[in-house]
């Protein structure tokens, strides 16, 4: 299906242009560009956003993966608990997980001390949220599929039979 | 005796890209369009089982034809993939490469003397192969109109019907082309009728992109005069561990074995384990290289159409084969883009008669450097053409 084809290769390099995702699916321009908005249209395609590797920056960047357990009642479920951290900046991601506990959730901020006020005044407060466990990233190896080394070189010949 | 070169391998010319990799060495911006492997690292669980293989010291040689586990592997696989049945103890020789596996047969079953017919454009290496055996090359020239595919007619034009042998190679280094199962009926049927020996190079199968690759060593009556070549330099992206096999009847693989047990002994044991795990468990590598060698052929194909190079559709391999501009040789072609532009391609006619007038154009590197590469030749034409 080119529709899964396009996404795919969005997913690959949301820059592709066009007429290049035309190129490689052996559609039409205007065809890519009509996959492209129905995606969007249909909420498959979220956003587009720059992999970033924040150690190559000089200023400071500090994200945590945070672990939530929560309790349940009969007024209130997982999606209403959800809805209600997704809604602060400082989260970035936040998903229902099995296991251990229910929500892992990911918080950017300036500071360790902006990421732990922000889970604790925030966060832990929340009447049904029975305990947080907060992981501080130290390193991020990889991002979204890429790798943030520096990559292998490519050290084949220029010329090979 | 002095060290004098024999009359075979004076008989053999250098390789005709030797001029054209000192050029490219001057120059540090060249993007290369003319590498013969693929650009992806060899996938992470085969490495990390050539190297757990490394620390638990398993640096012995191995049986003459390979691991028995690997061989079983191998057949397993081929079975699957390509209906190639053959028995893992008899039939199977694993070696350093598949071009080990292609001289072996050529030492093995090529008298002095003998004709080997060779459909080209194709793999530099069959032509000094044959010649180190002391056979004969005939060349069968194929035909763009026929989209760089083996037919009877260019068989019989070239007097294929009195050769001993015939070596085939597709999907095709380096035109792209692909022989499905009609267009193989014909020539297995020609094979039989003039008792010829096949030598079927299939290192590229895998890297089929419409359709299934069919082998020549599935038609009635091929399977006892054909060998199989395969290996995972291509497909599994690992060229430089020199990994191969040859699939043949058990008194052709012992011929074979013969030569090898003297000659190299065994292949890489390094290799070995790595390959093992590949087949074990990197087909989705595998799959998620020939996609990308896909989306890049179709990009490439297009974009020389735009530009006003004709290219056929190459549907194998990883090489697309466009027509150079009139009143161009592909060698100054090649060379004046390389000299100009720091785009490296290889003139057609490094790869024997039918390669003329054309440019073998390899794939096998990422988008951006594709893209680039195309603007240069765009830009060369304009100017130069």
């Amino acid at each position: 299906m080119s529709q899964r084809e396009v996404l795919e290769l969005l997913r690959e390099n949301a820059r592709y242009a066009a007429a290049d995702v035309a190129r490689m699916t052996d559609l039409d321009e205007s065809e890519v560009e009509a996959a492209i908005e129905d995606l969007e249209a249909a909420g498959v395609v979220r956003g587009y956003q720059a992999v970033v590797d924040w150690d190559r920056l000089p200023d400071e960047r500090v994200r945590a993966e945070v672990e939530l357990n929560v309790t349940l009642d009969r007024e209130t479920s997982y999606d209403d608990i959800a809805e209600r951290l997704a809604r602060f900046p400082q989260v970035k991601a936040l998903r229902l997980v099995s296991g251990d506990y229910d929500f892992d959730m990911e918080v950017e901020g300036d500071s360790i001390r902006e990421v732990s006020r922000f889970i604790s005044e925030k966060v832990a407060p929340v009447p049904e949220i029975t305990q947080t466990v907060t992981h501080y990233v130290m390193t991020s190896y990889k991002e979204n599929g890429i790798e943030l080394g520096d990559g292998d070189d490519d050290d084949r010949l220029s010329y090979t039979p | 005796m002095t060290l004098e070169p024999s009359e075979r391998v004076r008989a053999v010319p250098p390789s005709g890209i030797r001029r054209f990799f000192e050029i490219a060495e001057e120059r540090d911006d060249v993007i290369s369009l003319g590498v013969g492997e693929p650009d992806f690292s060899t996938p992470w669980a085969a490495r990390d089982a050539a190297i757990h293989s490394l620390e638990r010291g398993r640096t012995s040689y191995t049986a003459n034809r390979g691991m028995a586990d690997l061989r079983e592997s191998i057949a397993a696989y081929v079975d699957d993939r390509f209906d190639l049945a053959y028995d893992p103890g008899e039939e199977i020789i694993v070696t350093a490469g598949a071009s080990e596996a292609v001289d072996l047969a050529f030492r093995a079953f090529v008298d002095p003397g003998d004709v080997v017919a060779i459909s080209q454009p194709s793999y530099i290496s069959y032509e000094p192969g044959v010649t180190f055996a002391g056979g004969e090359v005939l060349p069968v020239p194929t035909r763009e109109e026929d989209e760089f595919r083996l037919t009877v007619d260019a068989l019989e034009a070239a007097g294929a019907a009195d050769a001993d042998a015939l070596v085939l190679c597709y999907p095709n280094n380096p035109t792209g082309a692909v022989m499905d199962r009609g267009d193989l009926a014909s020539v297995a049927e020609f094979a039989r009728e003039h008792d010829l020996a096949v030598f079927s190079d299939e290192i590229y199968a895998e890297l089929t992109y419409e359709g299934e690759h069919a082998s020549i060593a599935t038609f009635e009556g091929l399977r006892e005069r054909t060998v199989v070549f395969n290996g995972f330099s291509k497909a599994y992206a690992m060229t430089g561990l020199r990994l191969g096999y040859a699939l043949a009847p058990a008194e052709a693989v012992t011929a074979m074995n013969r030569v090898h047990q003297y000659g190299m002994l065994s292949a890489p044991t390094t290799a070995q384990h790595a390959a093992l795990e590949a087949l074990d468990s990197c087909d989705g590598d595998v799959r998620e290289m020939v996609d990308a060698y896909d989306r890049r052929r179709r990009f490439v194909i297009s974009r020389f159409r735009e530009i006003g190079m004709p290219c056929f559709e190459a549907r194998g391999a990883f090489y697309v084969f466009p027509e150079v501009p009139d009143g161009w040789t592909a060698e100054a072609f090649a060379e004046e883009l390389l000299r100009e532009e720091g785009v490296a391609v290889v003139p057609g006619d490094v790869f024997g008669t039918g390669g003329e007038g054309h440019l073998r154009v390899s794939y096998a590197t990422g988008l951006e450097e594709l893209r680039e590469a195309l603007a240069r030749i765009e830009s060369f034409l304009d100017e130069r053409v």
